[in-house]
């Protein structure tokens, strides 16, 4: 009843092209907007930002961006670990070395540095692909998590290795540091994830989204329709590094305060990262977002089930974990190779049919 | 001889003991490749898992008792009996075997015809299901494993360059034995995929899935087999991995060194395997005793992808792989 195109005329170019042409959609993202930025700020107490909702955002960047090298550009990469490991160091090193600049400028600076270093390792991607290329990307998360530990000028000759963000404050309000109110880095990194969030969506519905997706299709192909692949694959490469660069800078400097480096982004991150939007569906902004929520809160719930609800200890609850996160993996890959994103997209086919049945 | 330049010969040797191992991983995953075009990112795992089912069934643990445990309450952790390690690898040997059917019933024959792409991130869910399986069923604390393999110095050979060279080799045995078996290995699967009936169903079934399906070769069946055969090169490699650093959960990142070796030799080639491991071996060696110091140690994480790496740059297709043709 409410789901229809029916009734909603574009008058203009600007109105027809519209991120969401359906007017219930539209509403439902405003919604969502004025919920995430007017509502859950007043709420949200120290437990829901640091256990769910912090996490969730900056997991929701990374996985954008992993969204479109791997699932609009086909490139497969095993390296966000390291990436992320780019941002966060590149963020502290601005944060320490440019104190009376803004944070919020440090992370955008952080995240065209990682697309630098991103694009850079991006480069052999014109030389060889599929799994080949998956390995050669472990070369950089490999290489990247050594490099962090072993040169002392990445983490300002600190004794423990450690890097450790220092209080910073926007318009007044602390945003990093151990001080920081659970309100203000949520805000933080919601502000960053809507920001992405309508790049990623405007980038990859425009022209160089499809020639990311006539690429992934088949680039041999793509190159004869007029595809240039060295501009495709790298503009990928770099526009995805930017997003991680950016949930590595948050990761590091508003969610965790202190990290060491092979801990926070070591390969499991990359692999979590991948988990995420396998789940949620390659190629789809909307599942990003599903399947960083899901992999945040499966976690959680194993933990409160077993551990809160059953009194399991908690390295069973953790072998738990390994056990139903690998069996979803399968089962989605066999049942629904597109993820969440695919059955967000089969409810709302039904949903503008509904109540008839075709 | 200079100092110098024997230490190095000696880090060699141990490079190559050491790609020797590297290859046995890569082994297997050569082995699913060929014949199912998957790229079996769990082989690390399977073997972690043989290495942890061998000490589990050796000293009588019982499975998943933790978990029991927990639910029931009680506290039960061990049958009590201690098997010779004979009886307890055959009993390993047949559940890899029931783990290769159990994978190809309820997983990937799900999945033929999916892209390669999508076969691979399966086995890396595989890989994480199949590691809390293990720790669910045998605990995830570090066990040792003894079946036997001798360890420590090779006395003879340190004698013998002793008196050769004034310096004496540091060689460990279970090196040795682990390229004997290695050697062994490669001459049974290679003879296997020659000369019987199975062999050449499998290879034909690696060249071309429909023509193997015409001649009336079962795919189901050649599948499980060579799921097998990779369950027992990773019941090796997990053994004698686990008898030189314990059976614990960096094992099967040994899955993440295998890596490099196979693009090095390319991801269908058995020799290419054993070269590329041994390239990958001497090579980290002696690049971590020769330029390691100058650089702040530890390059043995990195060293092999990026030789890997540089070196695909050049040949995209590997050492011995076949060489891509791409057509529209």
């Amino acid at each position: 009843m409410l789901y229809r195109e029916a009734g909603d005329f574009s008058t203009s170019y600007t109105a027809d092209s519209q991120t969401f042409p359906i007017r219930f959609d539209r509403y439902r993202y405003y919604f969502i907007l004025v919920v995430a930025f007017l509502v859950i700020p007043f709420f949200v107490n120290d437990y829901w930002a640091n256990a769910i909702l912090v996490p969730f955002l900056i997991y929701s960047i990374a996985a954008i961006g992993l969204n479109i090298l791997t699932g609009y550009c086909g490139q497969v990469s095993l390296g966000t670990g390291g990436f992320m490991a780019v941002g966060a160091y590149s963020f502290y090193k601005l944060m320490t070395a440019f104190p009376e600049i803004s944070i919020m400028l440090h992370v955008l600076l952080s995240g065209c540095i990682t697309a630098a270093v991103v694009t850079l390792f991006g480069l052999p991607s014109l030389r060889i692909k599929g799994f080949y290329l998956a390995v050669a990307t472990l070369a950089a998360q490999f290489f990247l998590v050594w490099m962090f530990n072993k040169v002392p000028w990445f983490y300002n000759y600190s004794m423990t290795g450690m890097i450790g963000s220092p209080e910073r404050t926007v318009l007044g309000i602390v945003v990093t540091g151990p001080n920081t109110d659970a309100w203000a880095k949520y805000f933080v990194c919601l502000i960053f994830v809507t920001l992405c969030g309508i790049i990623a969506r405007n980038l990859t519905r425009g022209s160089v989204g499809r020639k990311w997706m006539a690429i992934r299709d088949m680039d041999i192909a793509a190159e004869i329709i007029g595809v240039n692949p060295l501009k495709a694959k790298l503009s990928a490469f770099a526009v995805s590094g930017f997003f991680i660069g950016i949930a590595g800078a948050l990761y590091f400097g508003v969610f965790l305060g202190a990290v060491e480096v092979t801990e926070a982004f070591g390969i499991e991150k990359s692999f979590m990262v991948l988990f995420m939007i396998i789940i949620g569906g390659l190629g789809s902004i909307f599942g990003s977002f599903a399947g960083a929520a899901f992999m945040v809160l499966l976690p959680v719930l194993l933990k409160n089930v077993f551990v809160g609800g059953l009194g399991w200890p908690t390295d069973l609850a953790a072998h738990l974990y390994f056990v139903i996160a690998g069996g979803l993996i399968i089962m989605f890959l066999i049942l629904e190779p597109h993820g969440l994103a695919q059955l967000w997209r089969l409810a709302k086919e039904k949903l503008r049919l509904w109540p008839f049945p075709h | 001889m200079p100092d110098k330049f024997l230490f190095a010969m000696e880090v060699m040797l141990n490079g190559l003991m050491a790609g020797v191992l590297y290859s046995l991983v890569a082994l297997g995953f050569v082995l699913i490749f060929k014949a199912s075009g998957i790229f079996n990112y769990a082989q690390g795992v399977m073997a972690l898992f043989a290495a942890l089912t061998l000490v589990g069934i050796k000293d009588g643990q019982i499975p998943f008792a933790h978990l029991i445990n927990a639910i029931f309450g009680t506290n039960i952790h061990h049958f009590g009996w201690h098997l010779p390690a004979f009886v307890a690898i055959i009993f390993t040997v047949i559940v890899m075997i029931g783990f290769a059917w159990l994978v190809q019933r309820f997983i990937f024959r799900h999945l033929v015809n999916q892209e390669p792409i999508i076969l691979f991130m399966a086995t890396i869910g595989l890989a994480y299901f199949l590691e809390g399986v293990g720790d669910l069923m045998w605990g995830s604390d570090i066990k040792k494993l003894d079946v036997g393999i001798p360890k420590g110095m090779n006395e003879t050979i340190e004698l013998l360059t002793y008196n050769r060279f004034g310096y004496g080799f540091f060689i460990d045995n279970l090196d040795i034995f682990a390229t004997f078996l290695a050697v062994i290995l490669v001459t049974v699967l290679v003879g296997f995929s020659q000369y019987t009936k199975q062999g050449r169903a499998l290879r034909a079934v690696a060249d071309d899935h429909q023509a193997a399906l015409s001649v009336g070769i079962s795919l189901g069946y050649i599948w499980v087999l060579v799921w097998s055969i990779a369950g027992v090169v990773a019941l090796v490699a997990g053994t004698v991995w686990g008898a030189k650093s314990g059976v614990q959960f960096s094992l099967s990142l040994i899955a993440l060194k295998a890596l490099p070796v196979l693009m090095l030799g390319g991801f269908t080639s058995i020799p290419g395997a054993i070269v590329g491991g041994l390239i990958i071996g001497v090579g980290e060696k002696l690049f971590e005793f020769l330029v390691g110091p100058m650089i702040g140690g530890a390059t043995e994480n990195w060293f092999a992808y990026v030789l890997a790496l540089v070196f695909l740059v050049f040949r995209p297709q590997g050492l011995f792989g076949e060489r891509i043709i791409e057509r529209v």
